[in-house]
């Protein structure tokens, strides 16, 4: 009982929003005038009884969080993760007191430090020295913590011929580096970590995830969000999952990833504006019978202003942690046969028995020819591969995406070292 | 603020809470205790007004010192005669008061002090009030960017900004007394109540300062009522002309204005004697300043846990 550090029952978080109705499509002035008027009188009424003013001309409730129980121990490291809206960021700014919940009640035991973002309250024109002191403050650090820890964090962002220069005149990346030094250097009994690690360059997140890791290793409790599942299951103990602002599940990093993934919504088709300016991709899809069948077979439409001479497409097949699982592309086969000429056409790619695990994965397209890149679509496509039968699979996380069995035998005997030769592993 | 009056404001706004969402419950004021003294629990509840809220102040006194150096920091940062800046405004201001006052309406000054000295010990502290009352009621909108992603009590950002318009106010004193040393002119004994003047004067405009920046949140109106409000108070305040010329009858009620007490004040500090101070209508502008401060503190208060959603 006593080890719990952080205690929620019955949490929610109330906004109005307001919706603007449908305007029709030509306006006289007497309308507008007359809309006008009535927003005013409606404003200052509001002013007048003291409540929040909201743009538009309805205004409705919605409850960014709602009926959020949980219990946090002392040492353990939470993921959060939810799709964009779930509420997870509205849960960190209810625990870092940032804003007050509407309904419900969370305990907190310890002193709470939150890290919302990088480098809040760094102001442009005092020098990096400044900022130091600053932005510690801000976060929560008293002089003398800052003071002791002062050539650690000039260390860390490796700033130190900068010290006494404006941080406007920073690069960017030297900007966030002394930034996330002077919160890594923070000691608080709980930490509360929004989307940092979305910020800066490769090297930058990963130290970052390093520092984070070394923070949990510490035996201090820390709640983070973050899209990154390979970061969860690296640091996280455990995970919530938050769906349309309620907590759907609460428990096992492995499970609120699994859980998340199978609620994410697949899809077969996008379409895109063509481009007018230069070659572009308008239409990407993903067979989904072949796909139950095992195979991929994808299908890019493209269209072009001016005429194509060799056109090429491409796929990349990325795991829904991020990881490129499997790509295609003639350039990379140097298989010329399969180029197109024209104006618009369709592409389709179809790779047979592909062996990729069962999971989610995103599908990007690419399109170019044999010298260019015209068109690049991101994580177009969401789909997921099944589970042929019902297996004992781990995660693909930890043992990889290839679903491909290697066929085993075992073979007793009394000398195993000298039978060594003899056995071996064949791939079916 | 007594311990008494902010309970009953926790259990003013959760009602209020309880009555619109229906799904607050009533503040239990007994809290399990914490299992050990360094460890603070700390319950977070709609509505609920921080019981420490004072000595959490405290806790952050460091912001607010890091705050108000950066602000002083920045303000003289990339400028170009810098603190010159904080000394010609008086300056200027002063001899504009004195000619269009002194010369031009031919107001009587107090007792034998000259004119400018009169105009400067009436500048000094309306420089103060409305400086702080202009900085500190846009504060929370400059400083949004820290509301909305760090927690620390919100009353650090306003009050910060208050050592900004000392440190101006600072160098104007020193102006002063050279200005009263040019005319030949000496304080009295009742200069060692000049801090306790000051401490008022920074009060008196804290006071509105802080129900027009929480309502600035809300309401950004209130950016466009302030400036007018201080060029609107530079003249129905006697900041030009000495309080003695309101004519008698009028002086209670003038003082209803709180800045007529301290600069009144100031003077009787300043000028030696020679402006006597009007006791009633001085305990007027004390009684009006003490109101509006704690109503000040306590809109802002009632409102603070709001801020990080509406900025």
């Amino acid at each position: 009982m006593s080890d719990v550090v952080i205690r929620a029952e019955g949490l929610g978080k109330k906004y109005l929003i307001g919706h603007q109705a449908e305007r029709e499509r030509y306006v006289a002035l007497r309308d507008v005038v007359g809309r006008t008027a009535k927003g005013l009188l409606r404003s200052a009424k509001d002013m007048i009884r003291g409540r929040q003013l909201v743009a538009g001309d309805e205004v409705e409730e919605i409850w960014a969080l709602k009926d959020v129980s949980f219990e946090i121990r002392r040492g353990e490291v939470v993921g959060i993760i939810g799709r964009n809206g779930a509420g997870k960021s509205t849960l960190l700014k209810i625990l870092s007191r940032i804003t007050e919940p509407s309904a419900g009640r969370v305990e907190i035991r310890g002193r709470v430090a939150s890290l919302l973002e990088v480098g809040t309250g760094f102001h442009p024109e005092l020098t990096g020295r400044e900022n130091i002191y600053l932005n510690g403050a801000i976060l929560g650090m008293t002089r003398a913590e800052i003071r002791r820890k002062f050539d650690e964090i000039v260390d860390f962002a490796g700033v130190e011929k900068f010290l006494d220069t404006p941080v406007k005149r920073y690069s960017s990346g030297m900007y966030v580096r002394l930034a996330f030094a002077v919160a890594a250097h923070l000691e608080p009994e709980i930490l509360v970590v929004d989307e940092v690690l979305a910020v800066g360059d490769a090297e930058f997140q990963k130290k970052c995830l390093g520092k984070m890791g070394e923070v949990a290793r510490g035996g201090r409790t820390v709640l983070f969000v973050t899209h990154n599942m390979g970061a969860i299951t690296h640091l996280c103990n455990s995970a919530f999952l938050l769906q349309g602002g309620s907590l759907t599940f609460g428990g096992s990093a492995a499970t609120a990833i699994s859980r998340y993934l199978r609620h994410a919504q697949t899809n077969f088709v996008a379409t895109f504006a063509p481009n007018p300016q230069k070659p572009s991709i308008i239409k990407i899809s993903i067979d989904p019978d072949a796909l139950a069948d095992g195979d991929l077979s994808v299908a890019i439409a493209f269209q072009s202003p001016v005429e194509l001479r060799s056109v090429v497409g491409g796929v990349v097949i990325r795991s829904a942690t991020g990881s490129p699982v499997w790509g295609s592309n003639p350039r990379f086969h140097r298989d010329k046969s399969v180029v197109g000429r024209g104006n618009s056409g369709v592409l389709t790619c179809h790779a047979a028995k592909l062996p990729i695990a069962p999971g989610q994965y995103y599908l990007s397209a690419w399109l170019g020819d044999w010298q260019h890149d015209f068109d690049c679509k991101h994580d177009a496509l969401f789909f997921s591969v099944d589970e042929k039968q019902f297996g004992n699979r781990p995660s693909s996380e930890l043992i990889g995406y290839l679903e491909w069995p290697g066929e085993w035998q075992c073979q007793v005997t009394s000398d195993p070292a000298s039978t060594m030769t003899t056995t071996a592993i064949s791939i079916a | 603020m007594s311990i008494n009056s902010s309970e009953s404001l926790a259990a003013d706004s959760t009602d209020a809470v309880a009555a619109e969402g229906g799904a607050a419950r009533a503040v239990p004021h007994s809290a399990p205790t914490p299992s050990t003294p360094s460890e603070r629990l700390l319950i977070l509840e709609p509505g609920r007004a921080e019981r420490n809220y004072w000595s959490d102040l405290w806790h952050y006194r460091e912001l607010f010192a890091v705050l108000a150096w950066r602000d002083v920091a920045v303000r003289y940062k990339q400028t170009v005669i810098g603190v010159a800046w904080a000394v010609v405004r008086p300056l200027l201001t002063m001899i504009v008061f004195t000619i269009i006052f002194g010369r031009v309406a031919k107001l009587p000054s107090d007792g034998g002090v000259p004119y400018p000295v009169l105009v400067f010990a009436g500048m000094l502290p309306w420089f103060l009030f409305s400086t702080i009352l202009a900085e500190a009621s846009n504060s929370l909108i400059t400083n949004a960017n820290l509301i909305s992603k760090v927690y620390f009590p919100r009353l650090i950002v306003p009050a910060s900004t208050g050592v900004v318009a000392l440190v101006d106010f600072l160098i104007n004193l020193v102006i002063l007394f050279g200005i009263m040393a040019l005319y030949g002119f000496a304080p009295n004994w009742q200069i060692v109540f000049l801090p306790a003047f000051i401490v008022l004067a920074v009060l008196a405009s804290l006071g509105p300062a802080l129900y027009i920046t929480a309502l600035n949140v809300k309401y950004r109106d209130f950016r466009y009522v302030i400036p007018f409000l201080v060029q609107f108070g530079l003249y129905v305040s006697p900041v030009g002309f000495s309080s003695a010329v309101v004519p008698e009858e009028w002086r209670f009620w003038y003082s209803i204005n709180p800045v007529v007490g301290v600069i009144d004040g100031f003077r009787w500090c300043l000028l030696g004697g020679e402006s006597p101070l009007y006791v009633p209508g001085f305990l007027v502008s004390l009684g009006v300043i003490m109101f509006f401060l704690w109503f000040g503190i306590r809109y802002f208060r009632r409102t603070e846990r709001a801020f990080a959603d509406l900025i």
